[in-house]
């Protein structure tokens, strides 16, 4: 037990955390806006796939900053299935939730259906050369966009109007601002954020991507979320604490006596204890989940 | 005219579905119509197709009659996965731990056992929620990923068989047997399949009597939300809550007893699987079953009649996309999972369709 945290495991620990902070940070400019995230999940994958595929085409052509392509392109990528999530949730008033349950099935499904056919493999992409892995810059983006989102939300007429927007729409609307362009940018956000969290994992912390190599940090996010009360700061603490609950879990596999699995737990029980307010209480942005109709 | 409109939306989502799923296939560098004759073709033929398909949609039916009651009393259960995954652990055990218990005992107790424990781990979001106001959908997502960690590790650690290299329990039922009887092994834990009393079908096919449950399970759910008290007040808390409230009725306790049935129900797919397939727990078991239950539930209207309909009808993509997999040169089964997302978003945003509708007069009494 002694030697457990080390430098390593600290290094370890913020590259895990990384991914997660990306798309906590896009679910909070999309749920502060009011509308529910439950998709960070797929714009994960969504992301992962297209750097992977990407970066492997570009390698192959010899494309200089092939990982930098690949980057760009899960950014666009993340933007258009969110697009999908935001024109189902904003213009056609569809339930949040159902929408982001749909978009995650749909990316457990559809990146092993095109990379099936692209690459002949069982939905995972070639791996792509050592040197074309993408640098450690996600983990710089990520710690940045904290300080930067708080002040953007606190410090800015669009944070302003992000607030209001989630909190009170039709305030928000009797003062003139566009309740729908407000929330889709929040949205279009949410994607391009979630997307490079996921691009991080296919490129910069592996070589190639996997089915369903998420593997649920699209929820874990969505839990530090909750759990840092949709709060940019408090969010970065949890998803750092998840991240090192998931370290500590790598670390201790085969190790020590507490059973892997009871780690893997932390973040799902802690969630649902802050939730029910027994650490502070947790309050969601008011109008979350509720569609907006302009008044005729 | 009302029957016509009910199905008129599920049609046109499953139709434009096909349509977006058709294109992914002619980019991929099929022929889309030959996909779908053989998707089609190869779960509906006699007897294989259609008994599989059946085989699939029984875990379906209960999943979808899950979400289905939840939402009648305005909750989304996200969490049938892992009460089904609980609820087929428990089955598993109880079914090992007891397994010397004759088979007049055993069956039912199991399926007592898989009913309650889903039932139990689907009560625990709702008493959160009627408790502290907590968000069903966020402790059914955490509940989901906290049972299959929980199974994982009992499996792990106290019931894999040692040097097994698969996470998976032993066989459920009697194991002693006298020599040259290994076919009774655990017989008395097993349901009949179909194959064994329907003359003409052969039983080499899985389809167990955990399909005539499913439909007794349709009529129950009919039963039990129109034609009960209780079920009266879950869909008034639904339709209404403050209403209800006003009304006298105990909205915390609807909704503590609407997840409860809806865990229960989803609990049912252990008896398909546990008792009528595998005979045993193993992990990934599940083909997302939970979560295409929200896409059968949404297709069918939160109807029992339209969630066995839609139950069919995924059993039916599931098989097809099975012979999609490997008779064509691009396609594979992951097909059928992007048609039934792409189902749901269509569903979801029903107002798509209903926009020109209405302006070309053909829903007078349009809602929206």
């Amino acid at each position: 037990m002694r030697n457990i945290f080390t430098f390593a495991l600290i290094l370890s620990a913020i590259r895990l955390t990384t991914p997660l902070l990306l798309a906590a940070l896009g679910g909070l400019f999309s749920e502060r806006s009011g509308v529910i995230n439950i998709a960070l999940e797929g714009l994960m994958l969504a992301g992962a796939f297209t750097a992977a595929a990407v970066t492997h085409y570009a390698s192959v052509k010899g494309y200089p900053a092939a990982p930098w392509l690949g980057l760009l392109a899960a950014v666009v990528a993340g933007v258009l299935v969110a697009a999908i999530h935001a024109v189902a949730c904003i213009r056609y008033r569809a339930d949040q939730v159902v929408t982001g349950t749909a978009i995650n099935l749909l990316f457990l499904g559809a990146p092993a259906l095109i990379g099936g056919a692209l690459f002949d493999a069982t939905g995972s992409t070639p791996p792509i050369p050592i040197q074309n892995q993408l640098p450690n810059a996600p983990i710089l983006i990520a710690f940045a966009l904290v300080p930067l989102t708080w002040y953007v939300l606190n410090r800015t007429p669009f944070g302003l109007r992000l607030r209001a927007v989630g909190e009170n729409p039709e305030a928000a609307d009797t003062a003139g601002v566009s309740v729908a362009r407000v929330r889709y940018t929040g949205v279009l956000l949410s994607g391009a954020l979630a997307a490079i969290g996921g691009a991080y994992l296919a490129i910069g912390q592996s070589s190639f991507f996997t089915r369903n190599m998420s593997a649920g940090r699209g929820f874990i996010a969505l839990a530090a979320l909750i759990f840092g009360k949709w709060r940019p700061v408090q969010t970065m603490l949890a998803c750092l604490l998840f991240g090192l609950a998931e370290a500590v879990a790598i670390q201790m596999q085969g190790v020590v006596k507490i059973p892997v699995q009871f780690i893997t737990m932390i973040p799902y029980v802690l969630t649902m204890v802050v939730l029910a307010g027994f650490i502070g209480h947790s309050r969601a942005p008011r109008s979350l989940g509720l569609p907006y109709q302009k008044e005729r | 005219m009302k029957l016509l409109r009910e199905l008129l939306f599920p049609l046109i989502a499953v139709v434009a579905a096909f349509v977006v799923g058709g294109i992914v296939v002619l980019l991929i560098g099929d022929n889309p119509i030959e996909t779908y004759k053989l998707l089609i073709g190869s779960a509906l033929s006699w007897p294989d197709g259609i008994g599989y398909t059946l085989f699939y949609a029984t875990p379906l039916i209960f999943t979808g009659l899950a979400v289905a009651v939840a939402f009648r009393c305005g909750l989304l259960n996200i969490g049938a996965e892992g009460q089904l995954y609980i609820a087929a652990f428990m089955t598993a055990w109880v079914g090992i731990t007891l397994g010397n218990v004759s088979g007049w005992v055993l069956v039912p107790l199991l399926c007592l056992v898989a009913i309650v424990s889903g039932a139990t781990w689907g009560a625990i979001p709702g008493l959160l929620k009627a408790r502290f106001g907590s968000h069903e959908v966020i402790n059914t997502i955490m509940l989901n990923f906290i049972a299959i960690a929980l199974t994982n590790y009992f499996v792990q650690y106290h019931l894999k068989a040692p040097g097994d290299p698969i996470m998976q329990t032993g066989f459920i039922g009697r194991q002693n047997v006298p020599e040259g009887m290994e076919a009774l092994k655990g017989i008395n834990a097993h349901i009949p399949r179909l194959g064994a009393f329907v003359p003409g079908f052969p039983e080499r096919i899985p389809l167990s009597v955990a399909f005539i449950l499913a439909l007794l399970a349709c009529v129950a759910v009919y039963f039990f939300l129109w034609r009960t008290k209780w079920g009266y007040e879950i869909r008034a808390t639904g339709a209404n809550p403050s209403a209800a409230e006003y009304g006298g009725i105990s909205v915390k306790k609807q909704i503590v007893l609407a997840m409860a049935v809806s865990g229960g129900l989803a609990g049912m797919v252990a008896i398909n699987e546990v008792l009528g397939y595998r005979y045993r727990f193993y992990e990934g078991f599940s083909a997302n079953y939970g979560f295409t239950g929200i896409a059968v539930a949404l297709l069918g209207r939160n109807h029992p009649v339209g969630v066995l309909l839609s139950a069919i009808f995924f059993g039916a993509l599931i098989r097809g996309g099975l012979f999609v997999d490997i008779f064509t040169d691009h396609v594979s089964k992951d097909l059928v999972q992007v048609i039934q997302a792409v189902v749901i978003l269509f569903v979801a945003a029903e107002a798509l369709f209903r926009g020109p509708f209405s302006r070309w007069g053909l829903l007078k009494r349009s809602k929206v």
